[in-house]
């Protein structure tokens, strides 16, 4: 059904009974322009980056490698950062891949569940000797991406007009859903892997552990707290 | 092992208040997000709404608080477009768990899915396609509605493609098949009138003649939508059943034609690619609601 080169199966006729390989040719096309379309719209910054024409050569060439495994087309794309990484004619731009993992991260926090978060308060009520050995439950929708590109910058040079122009750096996001909508927040790497460990029921001082010294755990809890990013003490 | 067999109220018997609500044989058009302004503001004679039901699998967000908030309003329809009841393949036990989780928390008025493939050897092509009629062919798809009806606890439409092709092992009309299913299985039937316009003319058959032949009582609902016109390597026309224009005039006489033998149903426009302005549709809504005004007079 995917590839363009393959024969008409033998029993698909036209109203005479006669070839009916354009007929066909209306499924095949179907297929491949709604999966092409599908990528187009999960990736919108990819495309910018890369333009329309590139974009539709490298879909054509993903949506046959990785055809969808499930009707849920909000997440088809999946395997996309991945595909950039070994993707011969992406291989000058080594941003691309960490993009399209921004671009997934965001739609899985659109469509993650929803959750109640606590109240900073509640933070601010722990014995301060307990304060190491808790866990914290941390939104579905929460997600990080780190890279050793300026992700962050790109992003916002892409969305927005007034965006400085990136300089070449290492740069983290976060992204949180604080309501409906998913919001992107500049960290640092160290921030990431300590967001990860929460994340994976570590606690804070076990979390805390897992990054070097440039992270700075007030800044930390300050924003997922502000950003109703955590939903139990425990 | 002993099958057990479960009955299904026809949707004409569903009337208890406190059960499914049904849908009103009124114009409902297909939901997309960049209306919901619209429709709460100035719905006209909108009587219900059609959603996707892939489109509200997510676990949560936008997506199923909009469709909650709607479901207090209008109501629903639920049109699957992923289940591959036309297969080859076994269904999907974990689609089909996620179809029963959505049917469950939003009860909605109606729950239809169509007679078309969309996954083979595990891919999903997310396009429905076409399959040969045959006695084979019929018990497969027969056991599959069993298994959506039992899963899901609800009896289910099923809507009839559009066709650009023929298939030489077909031993039977689309319509025979289509009323042998409703025998078996108890399920309803999604008549579109554009897929069956579009269907006779790639395949040189009468749309009239296929209405006359439609099994017109099992008619839960009924799709309206445009198509795109093309030709094939022979000159011959070739429609595409694309839900990105208007309605054409043919297909509304179509229409006129078929709620003669059926009496007011739900109408629905689809209009899924290239979707225009909220005055658009509601010129689509308006000119359905004259429709179904035509045959209560």
């Amino acid at each position: 059904m995917l590839d363009p080169a393959a024969a008409v199966p033998a029993g698909i006729i036209n109203p005479d009974g006669g070839q009916a390989a354009k007929r066909f040719d209306v499924y095949r096309n179907n297929v491949a322009v709604s999966l092409s379309d599908a990528l187009e719209a999960a990736f919108p910054i990819v495309r910018k980056l890369v333009g329309d024409q590139f974009f539709r050569a490298m879909a054509g060439i993903y949506l046959r490698k990785h055809p969808p495994k499930s009707p849920l087309m909000m997440f088809y794309g999946h395997a996309m950062p991945q595909f950039l990484r070994r993707f011969p004619p992406a291989q000058t731009l080594g941003y691309l891949p960490d993009i399209a993992a921004v671009e997934l991260a965001l739609r899985h926090a659109y469509h993650a569940a929803d959750a109640t978060p606590v109240t900073p308060q509640e933070f601010a009520d722990l014995a301060p000797d307990a304060l190491m050995g808790v866990r914290l439950r941390i939104a579905p929708a929460v997600q990080t991406v780190a890279s050793s590109y300026p992700i962050h910058a790109i992003y916002r040079a892409n969305t927005s007009d007034t965006a400085p122009k990136p300089v070449m750096q290492a740069e983290a996001i976060l992204i949180t859903r604080p309501a409906f909508d998913p919001e992107l927040h500049r960290i640092n790497a160290a921030a990431a892997t300590c967001i990860e460990a929460l994340k994976s029921g570590q606690t804070l001082g076990q979390a805390m552990a897992t990054a070097d010294d440039t992270l700075d755990l007030g800044q930390v809890l300050g924003l997922l707290l502000a950003q109703s990013a955590v939903t139990e003490i425990y | 092992m002993i099958h057990l067999t479960i009955t299904y109220p026809k949707a004409a018997a569903m009337l208890d208040a406190t059960q499914t609500p049904l849908l009103p044989a009124r114009p409902g058009v297909g939901y997309k997000a960049q209306h919901y302004a619209d429709i709460m503001a100035s719905p006209g004679p909108l009587g219900w709404l059609e959603i996707h039901a892939e489109n509200y699998m997510g676990d949560g967000g936008r997506p199923i608080a909009q469709l909650r908030h709607l479901a207090e309003r209008f109501p629903i329809s639920v049109h699957g477009v992923g289940l591959s009841i036309g297969g080859e393949d076994d269904l999907d036990t974990d689609h089909l768990a996620r179809l029963k989780h959505l049917v469950g928390w939003l009860n909605p008025a109606s729950f239809s899915e169509h007679l078309a493939w969309s996954t083979h050897d595990s891919h999903f092509y997310n396009d429905l396609l076409p399959l040969p009629y045959t006695t084979q062919t019929l018990t497969r798809v027969a056991t599959h509605i069993n298994q959506v009806q039992d899963v899901v606890g609800r009896q289910m439409l099923l809507e009839n493609p559009s066709s650009y092709l023929a298939f030489a092992e077909s031993t039977m009309s689309e319509t025979d098949f289509l009323r042998e299913l409703v025998a078996r299985t108890g399920c309803g039937l999604l008549l579109d009138v554009n897929n069956v316009f579009v269907s006779a003319t790639n395949l040189q058959t009468s749309p009239q003649a296929y209405i006359d032949a439609f099994p017109i009582d099992a008619v839960g609902e009924i799709h309206l939508g445009g198509h795109d016109e093309d030709q094939d390597e022979t000159g011959a026309p070739l429609l595409i059943d694309s839900h990105g224009k208007a309605v054409v005039d043919p297909v509304w006489a179509l229409l006129d034609y078929t709620l003669a033998k059926s009496g007011p149903k739900p109408l629905l426009i689809e209009w899924d690619t290239d979707v225009p302005d909220w005055s658009v549709l509601s010129a689509e809504i308006a000119r359905a609601d004259a429709a179904l005004a035509m045959v209560l007079a």
